[in-house]
């Protein structure tokens, strides 16, 4: 029987790494992370987890241990954030070429400096051409499926597959949570078997020298498991509806069909945004929403579906790619560039370093998305300090 | 344990096959190769880049006959302890696994994650073959270059003025079970310590020292001749450091004075004979200390 519990998203992830079976996890604490490998230690101690814990002395030898295990083909997990991301961005690399079906958690965390421990995506954006999968989640129930359908995506593509949340808005906020059964898991998500593992009886080489003869031709086959995983997004997201209820696809349309202007979101501020669009469907306004929950790869023809026939498309963007604007909105724009009837895509980049995204900026933005010369919303900072008298207007 | 026979009687499995790519002469490949047959074919090598990342041939080909995992640079300590931690949850407890990485992924950027793997002490030996130098690279001073010898970044006009890491302390300093120097030139010391880490359980190092002929500038076919007189004139002295405390000395020294050793190769050449003696009373100093580490009590007796 499913179990349902009041948990923060941290202890959400430990929650659904338990139910993975997990054997193998290394990490390295960083805020806002550490419930989550705190909690795994308590259940391996308490042996309700049957996994090593490798408690490593950086976040570099994290993903390193788990490289390690994962190529003896045993099931593993690592979590981070911010500046324990970007001290991994080597091994984030050579995971995704080594085709290691790893899962870890990202928290979203801003980078520093200044030290900033408060929600951005950019610490996992910055992570986007690794060959990882990215996805992004709302709610702690999202996080706890999530990090359960991660499993089968990555075993499945042979792919590592990264579960991002918000830091604090998520990591440390309680929200009930739908805690599945141990055997329902297990039927969804078969121990791992590993295609291609080290084998003392079949002695072979594992990521070393590669001459442009054969690199050219490894890395095209990583771009082929990620046009497969799109596909497979849907397939194991239908999957897991069937099985408990709820679904996962690569986006999330709310409202779309009959939308002026739709609004792209990832992440948790989604929430929010789903208040002030029900509330401006009651006003008459037809207004939708995108979540995207796949990153990568980028659901690029989903995306033109839903997204070609609104007028006007405003991107909100929890990130800054500084000298560029935000990560989702050049994203969205390259996937619709090419087509005749595109609508209108404005760029707003907000609540930066944890500065909150609340329902009054999210109204102000809309009206401003609304009314915005076309050509003046390339890239829009909203929320700015200068600005606060006219959010607040 | 006879340390003078000639030819020592090599275990036999060979595990290290022809066709592999290193240099004449080169110390990495003498020193796998009997490391192999120690420890035999229930080995799994994590490798870290070194010049063994060439060595262990392109793909889709490779040189050993055990499994090998390559790992980035700084990353052989870790990537070692989630191997060990994959087999020992799947109930492979008797497999070996060998960090086998050059100084420069001991001494420098790879003694990060191999202190914090011997300070957890990982079921793991890990081996640093130490030719002095980023030699893979074309030559470049490491933190195991010793003091004023010539490199392509410590040109003879501004030679590297800090002696050499003593790594075996290093590793000694975490109280790891085992921890020895060896080196290619006494093949059966070699051999003997492999077989004897195989046996203890926790934390292992072996520090080899693995001549580099481009490297040292010594004609290849010296290589093992000037590797030898490093032990014989104390510069490289051969021991073993048991739980950390108790050394024992493992090849007496033969006087041969550090002048001979450092005429031998051409990345010495520029010394004057006023640094050549200040380098023999550095040795003469260190040999004593080591002698007084040797002739400690044991700890705890």
């Amino acid at each position: 029987m499913s179990e349902r519990k009041v948990i923060m998203g941290n202890h959400a992830v430990s929650y659904g790494v338990k139910l993975a079976r997990v054997q193998v996890i290394s990490a390295y604490p960083i805020t806002p992370q550490t419930q989550v490998v705190e909690m795994l230690s308590e259940m391996c101690a308490d042996a309700v987890l049957a996994a090593k814990f490798l408690k490593v002395e950086s976040e570099h030898s994290a993903l390193a241990a788990v490289i390690g295990a994962a190529t003896l083909g045993v099931r593993t997990f690592t979590a981070t954030s911010a500046q324990g991301l970007a001290l991994m961005h080597e091994l984030v690399h050579w995971s995704a070429g080594s085709r290691l079906p790893l899962v870890m958690a990202d928290v979203n965390r801003a980078m520093a400096p200044g030290w900033s421990i408060w929600p951005d995506q950019l610490d996992a954006l910055s992570q986007r051409d690794t060959g990882w999968l990215q996805l992004y989640c709302e709610s702690n129930q999202e996080i706890l499926d999530l990090t359960l359908l991660a499993y089968r995506l990555a075993e499945s593509l042979s792919m590592p597959v990264m579960v991002v949340y918000d830091a604090f808005v998520l990591s440390h906020t309680s929200e009930p949570v739908e805690i599945p059964d141990q055997s329902e898991v297990d039927a969804y998500l078969p121990a791992l078997a590993s295609r291609t593992k080290l084998d003392l009886k079949t002695p072979a080489a594992f990521g070393g020298l590669t001459s442009p003869e054969y690199y050219f031709e490894f890395r095209y086959m990583m771009q082929q498991a990620h046009d497969r995983a799109l596909v497979l997004m849907d397939e194991i997201g239908a999957e897991f509806g069937r099985r408990f209820g709820r679904n996962y696809g690569a986006l999330e349309t709310i409202d779309c069909d009959d939308a002026e202007l739709i609004l792209v979101t990832a992440g948790a501020s989604s929430s929010t945004t789903r208040v002030v669009v029900q509330e401006r469907r009651r006003r008459g306004q037809n207004i939708g929403i995108v979540k995207l929950r796949l990153f990568r790869p980028f659901p690029v023809d989903a995306i033109r579906r839903v997204l070609r026939k609104a007028r006007r498309v405003a991107v909100i963007d929890r990130n800054l790619s500084v000298g560029c604007g935000g990560i989702f909105a050049q994203e969205i724009r390259a996937a619709l560039c090419d087509l005749s009837d595109r609508p209108e895509i404005l760029g707003y980049v907000a609540g930066l370093g944890g500065r909150d995204i609340t329902l009054a900026l999210l109204n102000a933005l809309i009206d401003d998305a609304l009314e915005r010369k076309a050509e003046e919303g390339y890239l829009v900072f909203w929320g700015l300090k200068e600005e606060t008298l006219y959010v607040e207007r | 344990m006879s340390s003078d026979s000639r030819q020592p009687r090599l275990p036999a499995p060979e595990l290290l096959i022809s066709g592999h790519s290193a240099c004449q002469g080169c110390g990495a490949s003498v020193a796998m190769r009997l490391a192999l047959k120690a420890l035999g074919e229930q080995t799994i090598v994590v490798l870290p880049a070194c010049c063994w990342s060439i060595i262990a041939g392109a793909f889709p080909y490779t040189s050993l006959r055990v499994p090998v995992i390559h790992s980035a640079f700084e990353a052989a300590g870790a990537v070692a302890s989630g191997v060990r931690a994959a087999l020992d949850i799947t109930g492979q407890k008797n497999v070996q696994v060998l960090g086998w990485s050059g100084d420069g992924g001991t001494f420098d950027i790879g003694l990060q994650s191999l202190s914090g793997a011997v300070e957890r002490n990982e079921n793991v030996l890990f081996v640093c073959y130490d030719n002095e130098g980023y030699m893979n690279t074309g030559i470049q001073r490491s933190s195991a270059t010793p003091q004023y010898a010539w490199t392509t970044t410590t040109p003879e006009k501004y030679p590297k003025e800090t002696p050499k890491k003593n790594m075996a302390d290093i590793m000694a300093a975490h109280k790891i079970p085992y921890a020895a120097t060896t080196s290619v030139a006494f093949p059966d010391d070699l051999i003997f310590k492999f077989k004897k880490a195989a046996r203890i359980q926790g934390s292992r190092f072996i520090h080899i020292l693995s001549p580099c002929p481009p490297g040292w500038r010594i004609p290849s076919d010296q290589s093992i001749k000037v590797t030898r007189m490093a032990t014989q004139c104390n510069v490289f002295p051969i021991y073993e450091i048991e739980a950390g405390d108790n050394y024992y000395i493992n090849i007496e020294p033969e006087g041969v004075p550090v002048r001979d050793y450092l005429k031998a190769q051409g990345r010495f050449s520029h010394l004057s004979a006023e640094a050549i003696e200040q380098i023999q009373r550095r040795v003469d100093f260190e040999w004593e200390r080591l002698l007084h580490k040797a002739m400690m009590k044991r700890f705890g007796e």
